[in-house]
C-alpha cells in the first residue's frame, strides 16, 4: 500500500512537470497556431539557468542569509529568463512567418532548437547541473514506513497552482478574454482593435515561462543534462496528442495519464514504456482525432 | 426510374435548418435551376447530395440505388459531379493538368505510377478538347491560380464536366463575374451540358439567366422546397416573387445587374 | 497562398518532352563517375554519403513537395532500413549487398506501411507530430532492447565482409577499405541514378499528378474521384521505401548503426536538407542533401558547436531563402532570361 501511494505521488510529480511543459506548448499553439519544436529546449534552458543560479555563488549567498526560502526564491529565475528569451524570439523570428505555411514554423523552431541546444552546451558545459541543495534542505516526510522527499510534494503543489492559475487567467480575466478571442479569429481580433502583436508576444512569453518553470522545478530533483529538452518535447507531444493540442484541460489530463503510465511502465514494463505511451496516443488519435479535449 | 431522388433529406446546423425535409426528384436530361434567397440552403443541398456533408437523415437514391452512405469518391464514380460556389481548383497545376487529372481519375488511370502523364495522348487530346469547349484553350499552360475569375469559374465547371457525370451540380457558376461574361459562361455551360445529355442542377441568382436556360426551376426557402415548375409557372407564382423580392430588391424578376 | 513563395509551377514546368534535362543529367552523371579518380578517397566517401542522403531526401520530398505532408519522422524509415541490414548481416550472416537491400527495403516498407496507415489520417501539424512521435517508438525500442540492437553501442557491419553484385565484387584481402570505398561509390551512384529516374517517373505519372492535386486542394481531389487517404498512404510508403534504401546503403559505409539515426533530430536533418535545396523543385532535395552533407561535415570539423552553426543557417534560410537553393536559382534564371529576351 505504501509503495502504491509513493508510486502514485511519483506519477503526480512527473505529471506536474509534464503539465507545465505541455501547457506552455498547448497555449502557444492555441493562440498562435505554432508548434514550437524548441519548446523542450526552452524547458532545458529553464532547468540549466535555475540550477546554475541556485547552485552557484548567488545561491550560496541566498541560502546563507535566507536559508531555504532564499533558494526557493531563486528557483523561478530560470522561468523568468526563458520568458525573456521567448519575448525576444517571437517578434524577431516568428513574426515574419505567420503568413507562411506551417512547414516553415516547424523549420524555424527546429533551427532554434539546434541553436539553443548548443548555446546551453556553450554556456553551461557538458557537466550536469543540479539544485539539489533545495531537495536536501526540504528533507523528507514519512509515508507509511518509508520516507518521501518533501520537495516532490512541493512540485505537485506547484503544478496544481499553475493549472489553477492558468485556468483563472484564461477564463476569468480580461487578458484571458483577449487571448481566447485572438486564438479563435486573429483577423477578427485585430479588426476589433486588439493589439494582436502584443497578445502574441505575451502568449509566447507565458508559454515559454511555463516551459522554463517546468525546468526550474525539476532541477532540484534531477540534474539538468544536455539533450533533456529533446526528450521532454516528445513526451510533451504525447501529452498534447492525448489531451488535445491547444486545450488546457487536455494538457492536465494528458499529463496525468502519461505520468501514471510512465510510473507504471518503469515498474512493470521498462523496455516498452515509451512505446506503450505512443500506442495510447495513437489509439486516442484513431478514436478521437483531435485528442480527448481538442476542438476540430 | 428517376435519375435522382431525395427522400426526407435533412441537414441542420444547430438551429439552422439548412436542408429541411427535401423531397426532390430529378429526371434524366433535365436542366434544373435551383434558386432562393441567400441562406436558403441551395449550397447545403448540393453539399449533402454530393456527400460533402453527411445528411442528418433521409435518403438519396441515385439511379435506383441508395447512395446515402456512399463516400464522395463513390458518388463521383457513380456519376455525380459538382462545381463549387467558391472556386475550388488545383492552384499550382496548369489549366491543362487540372482537366487532365479529372480525366485520369475518371479512367482509373491515376493508379498508374510507371507511365508519364504527358505521354497519354488519349487523355491529352480529350483534355485539350474540354479546354477548347470551355474556351480555355489559350490558357492551357497557365497555372490555375493565375487565371481571371471568369476563367477560374469555367475551369471549375470544366473539371466537373470532364468527369462525364450523369448528374452535375453547378453552384453559382457565374458568381463574381461581370454581367457581360455571365451570359457567355452560361451559354458555354448550357451548350456543353445539353450537348452531352448531362443532367444539370444549376444554382443561380440571376432570374433572367434562370428563365432563359431552365427546363424546371426549384425554389428553396429556409431549407425547404417552396415551389417548383417550368419557368412559365414560376414566373406566375406570387409567393416565389415575394420571397425573391425580399432577398434581392423590388425587381427580382427583371433584374439586369 | 499555399507556398506561393516557392517558384510557382516549378514542378510542373519540367516536362518530359524536354530532352535538355536528360542531357544535363547524363553530363552530371559522367562528371560524378569521373570524380573518384580525380579526388582523394576522403572526398569520395563524403560524396557517397551525400548521394545516399540525396536518395533519402528525394523520398522525403515526395511527401513534402508533392503531397504536401511534412513528416518529422523519416528517421524511422532510414533506421528501419539500416537496422534490418544490420540484423541480416549479424544474425543471418548474409554477405550479399543485394540481399541486404531487399531485406532492408522490406523492413522499411513494413514500418512505413504501418506508421503511414495511422499518420495519413491526419494532415498538417498533426501529421508532423504523429510521424515524429511514432518514429520515437522505434528509437526507444532500439535504445531499450539493447540485447537485440546493441543499445547505444549499435551494431557493427563490417564492409570488408560484404559482396556487391551477387558476389561478383568482394573485398577480401589487402587494401580492403580503399577498394570498398571506390567500388561502393559507383554502386551508390548507380542506385542513386536509378532512384532518381524512378522518382522522376513517379512524380510525372498520373499518380504523381494526383498527389500534387491532393497537395493543392484535398477537397477538390476527392471530388474528381481520388481516394485522398489511400493515395497519401501509398505516397507515404513509397517515400518510406526510398528513405529506407538510403538507410540500407548508409550502414556499410558508416560501418555501424546506432539509435542516433532513429532519433528525431535526424528526421529534422532530412527536412533541413530538403528545404535547403528547395522542396518545390524536383532536384532541390538532391542538391540540398549533397550540400548539407558538406556543410555539416565542415561545421563538425571546424567547431564543437556545429549544431549552433547549422541552426543559424536554417533560421536564415527560412527567413531569407524559403524556396531553397534550386528554387531561388531557378527564379533568378527565369528573371535573367526574361530580362535578356
Ligand atoms: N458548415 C456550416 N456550418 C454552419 N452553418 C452552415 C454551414 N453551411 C451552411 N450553413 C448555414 O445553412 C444555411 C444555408 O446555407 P447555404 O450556404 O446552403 O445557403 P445558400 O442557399 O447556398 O446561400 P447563398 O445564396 O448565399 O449561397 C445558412 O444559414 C448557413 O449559414
Ligand atoms: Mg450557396
Amino acid at each position: 500500500m505504501t509503495i502504491f501511494i509513493i508510486q502514485l505521488l511519483n506519477s503526480f510529480f512527473y505529471a506536474a512537470v509534464l503539465f507545465l511543459i505541455a501547457a506552455g506548448l498547448s497555449l502557444i499553439y492555441g493562440v498562435m497556431r505554432i508548434v514550437n519544436l524548441a519548446h523542450g529546449s526552452l524547458y532545458a534552458l529553464g532547468a540549466y539557468v535555475s540550477a546554475w543560479v541556485v547552485g552557484g555563488t548567488v545561491g550560496h549567498a541566498a541560502s546563507g542569509t535566507l536559508g531555504l526560502a532564499g533558494l526557493l526564491l531563486l528557483l523561478p529565475v530560470g522561468a523568468v529568463a526563458v520568458a525573456v528569451v521567448g519575448a525576444v524570439i517571437e517578434p524577431t523570428l516568428l513574426r515574419p512567418l505567420y503568413r507562411r505555411p506551417e512547414e516553415y514554423h516547424l523549420l524555424i523552431t527546429f533551427g532554434l532548437l539546434m541553436i539553443l541546444e548548443d548555446a546551453m552546451k556553450f554556456l553551461f558545459g557538458g557537466t550536469p547541473l543540479t539544485a539539489g541543495s533545495i531537495m536536501d534542505h526540504m528533507g523528507s516526510i514519512p509515508i507509511g514506513r518509508l520516507l518521501y522527499p518533501t520537495y516532490n510534494l512541493f512540485v505537485i503543489a506547484i503544478g496544481l497552482i499553475a493549472a489553477l492559475g492558468l485556468w483563472w487567467i484564461i477564463y476569468r480575466t480580461k487578458f484571458g478574454v483577449i487571448l481566447r478571442a485572438t486564438s479563435q479569429d486573429r483577423r477578427m481580433a485585430a479588426a476589433l482593435g486588439l493589439n494582436v502583436s502584443r497578445v502574441y508576444v505575451q502568449a509566447f512569453a507565458i508559454g515559454c515561462f511555463m516551459a522554463g518553470l517546468g525546468g526550474a522545478v525539476v532541477v532540484p530533483a534531477q540534474a539538468a543534462v544536455l539533450g533533456m529538452g529533446i526528450e521532454a518535447l516528445i513526451l510533451a507531444f504525447v501529452v498534447v496528442v492525448i489531451g488535445g493540442l491547444g486545450s488546457l484541460e487536455g494538457a492536465l489530463v494528458g499529463a496525468l495519464i502519461v505520468g501514471l503510465v510512465r510510473t507504471a511502465g518503469i515498474q512493470f514494463f521498462p523496455e516498452i514504456e515509451l512505446a506503450v505511451l505512443y500506442l495510447i496516443a495513437m489509439a486516442v488519435l484513431l478514436i478521437r482525432p483531435t485528442g480527448l479535449f481538442g476542438r476540430a | 426510374m428517376s435519375l435522382l431522388e431525395t427522400v426526407h433529406l435533412k441537414k441542420y446546423f444547430g438551429d439552422t435548418h439548412a436542408v429541411d425535409d427535401v423531397n426532390l426528384t430529378i429526371e434524366e436530361g433535365e436542366f434544373i435551376s435551383l434558386v432562393g434567397p441567400n441562406g436558403a440552403g441551395k449550397t447545403s443541398f448540393c453539399n449533402v447530395v454530393s456527400a460533402y456533408y453527411s445528411a442528418d437523415s433521409g435518403k438519396i437514391i441515385f439511379q435506383g440505388e441508395d447512395v446515402s452512405n456512399a463516400s464522395v469518391t463513390q458518388r463521383v464514380k457513380a456519376g455525380i459531379a459538382r462545381s463549387f460556389q467558391l472556386v475550388n481548383l488545383f492552384d499550382d497545376l496548369t489549366a491543362f493538368d487540372n482537366v487532365a487529372l479529372a480525366i485520369f481519375s475518371r479512367e482509373g488511370k491515376t493508379r498508374n505510377i510507371a507511365a508519364l502523364a504527358r505521354r497519354d495522348s488519349e487523355v491529352t487530346r480529350e483534355a485539350d478538347a474540354v479546354l477548347n469547349q470551355f474556351g480555355l484553350a489559350g490558357k492551357r499552360n497557365e497555372l490555375a491560380r493565375g487565371l481571371a475569375q471568369g476563367e477560374r469559374k469555367l475551369l471549375d465547371v470544366a473539371l466537373a464536366y470532364a468527369l462525364r457525370p450523369k448528374l452535375v451540380f453547378l453552384d453559382e457558376p457565374t458568381s463574381g463575374v461581370s454581367t457581360r461574361d455571365k451570359g457567355q459562361i452560361m451559354d458555354t455551360i448550357a451548350s456543353v451540358v445539353r450537348g452531352e445529355g448531362i443532367t444539370a442542377v444549376v444554382v443561380e441568382h440571376d432570374m433572367d439567366v434562370v428563365f432563359k436556360y431552365s427546363d424546371r426551376i426549384v425554389v428553396m426557402h429556409q431549407g425547404a422546397i417552396l415551389a417548383q415548375g417550368t419557368p412559365a409557372e414560376i414566373r406566375k407564382n406570387e409567393q416565389v416573387a415575394m420571397i425573391l423580392i425580399g432577398s434581392s430588391g423590388p425587381d427580382a424578376f427583371s433584374r439586369k445587374d | 497562398m499555399s507556398l506561393a513563395v516557392a517558384k510557382k509551377g516549378a514542378i510542373t514546368s519540367i516536362g518530359p518532352s524536354a530532352w535538355r534535362p536528360a542531357v544535363v543529367a547524363i553530363a552530371i552523371l559522367l562528371v560524378l563517375a569521373a570524380l573518384p579518380s580525380l579526388v582523394d578517397p576522403y572526398q569520395t566517401v563524403l560524396l557517397t554519403y551525400g548521394l545516399i542522403m540525396a536518395i533519402a531526401a528525394l523520398g522525403f520530398n515526395l511527401l513534402l513537395g508533392y503531397t504536401g505532408l511534412l513528416s518529422f519522422g523519416h528517421s524511422a524509415y532510414f533506421g528501419a532500413g539500416a537496422y534490418t541490414v544490420a540484423f541480416i548481416v549479424r544474425d543471418l550472416g548474409a554477405q550479399s549487398m543485394e540481399l541486404c537491400i531487399v531485406g532492408g527495403l522490406l523492413g522499411a516498407l513494413l514500418i512505413s506501411a504501418l506508421f503511414g496507415f495511422v499518420c495519413v489520417r491526419h494532415t498538417r501539424i498533426f501529421f508532423g507530430i504523429l510521424t515524429l512521435a511514432l518514429s520515437q517508438v522505434l528509437w526507444s525500442l532500439a535504445f531499450k532492447f539493447f540485447w537485440v540492437t546493441g543499445g547505444t553501442d549499435g551494431i557493427r557491419v563490417a564492409s570488408a565482409k560484404l559482396t556487391l553484385l551477387g558476389g561478383f565484387v568482394n573485398f577480401a584481402g589487402p587494401g580492403s577499405f580503399q577498394r570498398f570505398v571506390f567500388a561502393y561509390y559507383y554502386y551508390v551512384l548507380g542506385l542513386f541514378a536509378l532512384a532518381t529516374v524512378i522518382m522522376w517517373v513517379i512524380v510525372h505519372s498520373p499518380f504523381g499528378k494526383a498527389l500534387q492535386a491532393i497537395r493543392d486542394n484535398e477537397t477538390r481531389a476527392s471530388f474528381v474521384g481520388i481516394s485522398v487517404r489511400r493515395y497519401r498512404w501509398i505516397a507515404f510508403v513509397i517515400s518510406g521505401a526510398f528513405t529506407g534504401l538510403a538507410g540500407v546503403l548508409w550502414v556499410p559505409l558508416n560501418g555501424l548503426t546506432t539509435p542516433d539515426i532513429l532519433y528525431w533530430p535526424f528526421s529534422g536533418e532530412i527536412v533541413f536538407m530538403t528545404v535547403l535545396g528547395g522542396f518545390r523543385t524536383f532536384t532541390g532535395p538532391i542538391v540540398g542533401a549533397v550540400m548539407f552533407n558538406y556543410l555539416k561535415t565542415y561545421a563538425v570539423a571546424s567547431t564543437e558547436y556545429w549544431q549552433l552553426l547549422l541552426g543559424v543557417v536554417l533560421v536564415v534560410l527560412v527567413l531569407a531563402l524559403p524556396s531553397g537553393i534550386v528554387g531561388t536559382a531557378a527564379r533568378l534564371a527565369a528573371r535573367f532570361t526574361r530580362g535578356t529576351s
